[in-house]
């Protein structure tokens, strides 16, 4: 098995939400709630949950793009809270991220050549005739014509733009990338395209990914592991094979099964489904924050809050994980 | 073909915006039938004027810059085609209504839920308030809204997305329309929420009876809930069948494309690629000419580059536009 490359200890990122005039105590959001997680050197590791669960934040958090509250990051051993600006800055070079939408993430008075150019200069590439070079291959390596440099973001369509961030997050050759539901806001037939570039780049360049993203059907194809996260807890850890197949944290099963198949054939199968709607994560339920929805809770469920460990192999979060 | 299963029947349907570069056509030439009680859906990528489609047969074309045209728009034996807008604002809501996809941005967010959901009863109706209030906590039940009389009085902002969601759904059906029109009505919803308003919808349908147009870009969505399916493609219709002719036997080059890229959550990661349909969607003001789909389609033919082929019968109403179902072979 490859090396560890990124991990998390107790990671945590609680937001204070205004206290109201005569309210004294200070109330937090739990975006993300003590996470421990390793993602190993080439894999692409997929984070997924339904919006709230704190998957974003957590992708943000490993990154130090926002400061965590409790925890640790270690990035190949190295803490990386530890690190003075100057040595996180440098460690930048390291740490990409690609972001969803394609028409907000990329700045539309910059023209292709000064987007792409912007991270290599922040870092000191080179010389600007060097710069000038690495962009060009930085396109082709996306798959667009060098003659496009010269373009500004709106001469592009979304797959294209969705290229152009990809390109930015590549320039300073990475080797850690967050792709922030990268694919999300594109056409199907486009997504393909997107994905098996990343895949290609993937192989090229030995990256390794953390694909954040709430379409499963993406999940399961393109993923090695799966994290499942549930109001900032991650709830169960496993390899794509294994949650597509065996899931046993009952939310886990629930999110599989809600997914439309795109074959008529298979409709009238048997389909568990949650009811009720998400707990709103400003006012927590006691012990386990799914046993509101979870129709096998238990008393124990309701006291106590269950620590993601071991179920035969596979990390769960459940008093009572399913077994099938 | 206007029986009296047929609800709805769409012919020869075009829509043109005016612009900077001359007129842009953005649906052309489309037509279907919805029989009562179907569920007929529209897919698409965007672009492809699945939405179009439904703002003109809402008669909700801003015009100018759009003006909606087609042969004849038979809904229940009116011609809506033929309606001023008068009439059409009569009809609207109340024997057809829609449901948009944003639940956030498509309610009023200084109305009441009341107030809102309501609106339809108070413009076509004349019950009054107790009546109306009365109506939509009924519906609020129907739709599955917890806690619905707790509902009435708030305002959007206090509801979840999928409660939003729920009471546009509710809003739509508040005058039992007999064809509900939803435009994405899921795509701004979690998995889980999304599953729970789509078993609504199929249960409304079985229970109320009332038709509705599916409108999605998901083909999962298309596979669940649809009892026949519209494909388009840069404003046209290029296949239409019965839910299970179109996964089992795709006919267009298009549809096989667009099955084949969609990653199967059934299916376990392989380390063959996905497949995808080379290029992009044409622009509208500048189309391809001959078949549309031509510069992005591995069998194009010469003739694809030439003439646009039409909507042709395979068999049993399974319709595709495309040269390779030419009885020709295409040499016409």
């Amino acid at each position: 098995m490859s090396e560890v490359l990124i991990s998390t200890e107790g990671l945590s990122k609680h937001y204070p939400i205004g206290s109201g005039f005569f309210r004294s105590q200070r109330r937090v959001v739990r975006a993300v709630d003590g996470i421990d997680l390793e993602i190993r050197e080439r894999e692409t590791f997929a984070l997924v949950g339904e919006s709230g669960c704190g998957k974003t934040t957590l992708g943000r958090v490993m990154l130090r793009l926002i400061e965590r509250t409790n925890g640790t990051v270690r990035y190949r051993g190295q803490d990386l809270h530890a690190l003075d600006d100057s040595a996180m800055r440098a460690m930048r070079k390291k740490l990409q991220i690609v972001f969803q939408d394609p028409y907000a993430s990329l700045n539309p008075r910059m023209r292709v050549k000064d987007i792409l150019a912007e991270p290599l200069r922040a870092h000191g590439f080179g010389t600007e005739a060097e710069i000038e070079e690495r962009c060009g291959e930085l396109l082709d390596m996306v798959g667009l014509r060098r003659q496009l440099l010269r373009r500004y973001p709106h001469q592009f369509s979304g797959g294209q733009r969705q290229r152009i961030g990809i390109a930015r997050a590549l320039a300073n050759s990475p080797e850690f990338v967050v792709c922030d539901e990268a694919v999300s806001a594109l056409d199907v037939s486009i997504q393909a395209q997107v994905l098996n570039l990343l895949r290609d780049l993937q192989e090229q360049l030995k990256l390794t990914y953390l694909f954040i993203t709430h379409d499963l059907s993406v999940v399961r194809q393109f993923a090695d592991r799966v994290g499942v996260m549930f109001l900032g807890r991650m709830v169960e850890v496993g390899t794509t094979e294994e949650i597509f197949s065996n899931p046993r944290h009952p939310y886990t099963m629930f999110l599989i099964s809600a997914v439309p198949r795109p074959d008529p054939h298979q409709r009238n199968r048997e389909r568990p489904m949650l009811v009720g709607d998400i707990p709103s994560p400003m006012n927590l339920p006691s012990g386990c924050r799914f046993h509101t929805r979870c129709p096998y809770a238990q008393a124990i469920c309701r006291s106590e809050e269950p620590s993601l460990s071991d179920h035969d192999g596979r990390a769960v979060a459940c008093h009572f994980p399913l077994d099938r | 073909m206007t029986d009296q299963t047929t609800l709805l029947s769409v012919r020869n349907l075009r829509t043109e915006f005016k612009t900077q570069n001359g007129p842009v056509r953005v649906v052309d030439g489309v037509s279907f039938d919805v029989g009562r009680g179907r569920i007929v859906g529209l897919v698409g990528e965007s672009g492809s004027g699945k939405s179009m489609t439904a703002l003109s047969l809402m008669g909700l074309v801003p015009s100018p810059p759009g003006r909606v045209n087609a042969d004849s728009i038979q809904l229940n034996g009116t011609d809506l085609a033929r309606l001023n807008s008068d009439e059409m604002r009569r009809r609207r809501g109340r024997e057809v209504a829609m449901v948009f996809q944003e639940p956030m941005t498509s309610l009023n967010p200084v109305k009441t839920m009341v107030q809102q959901v309501g609106e339809p009863l108070a413009i076509h109706t004349n019950l009054g308030k107790r009546a109306i209030r009365e109506k939509v906590l009924r519906m609020f039940e129907t739709v599955g809204i917890p806690e619905p009389a707790a509902r009435l009085d708030v305002y959007p902002h206090q509801l979840s997305g999928g409660l939003r969601q729920r009471a546009m759904i509710a809003m739509g059906l508040i005058c039992e329309p007999q064809l509900l029109i939803a435009d994405e009505p899921t795509t701004a919803l979690d998995v889980t929420t999304q599953a729970q308003i789509l078993r609504l919808m199929m249960a409304l349908r079985d229970k109320v009876g009332t038709a509705i147009v599916m409108i999605t870009h998901d083909l999962g969505i298309i596979a669940e809930m649809c009892d026949e399916v519209n494909v388009m493609y840069a404003g046209q219709i290029v296949e239409q069948a019965n839910v299970f002719d179109l996964f089992d036997r795709p006919s267009h080059p298009y549809t096989r494309g667009l099955l084949a890229s969609i990653p199967k959550a059934t299916e376990m990661r392989t380390t063959a690629r996905l497949n995808s349909i080379p290029g992009v969607v044409p622009n509208l003001a500048n189309l391809p000419n001959g078949c549309r789909f031509h510069p992005r389609c591995a069998d194009a033919m010469p003739i694809c580059k030439l003439k646009q082929p039409e909507l042709t019968d395979l068999s049993n109403g399974h319709k595709a536009r495309c040269w390779l179902h030419d009885k020709q072979g295409g040499k016409a």
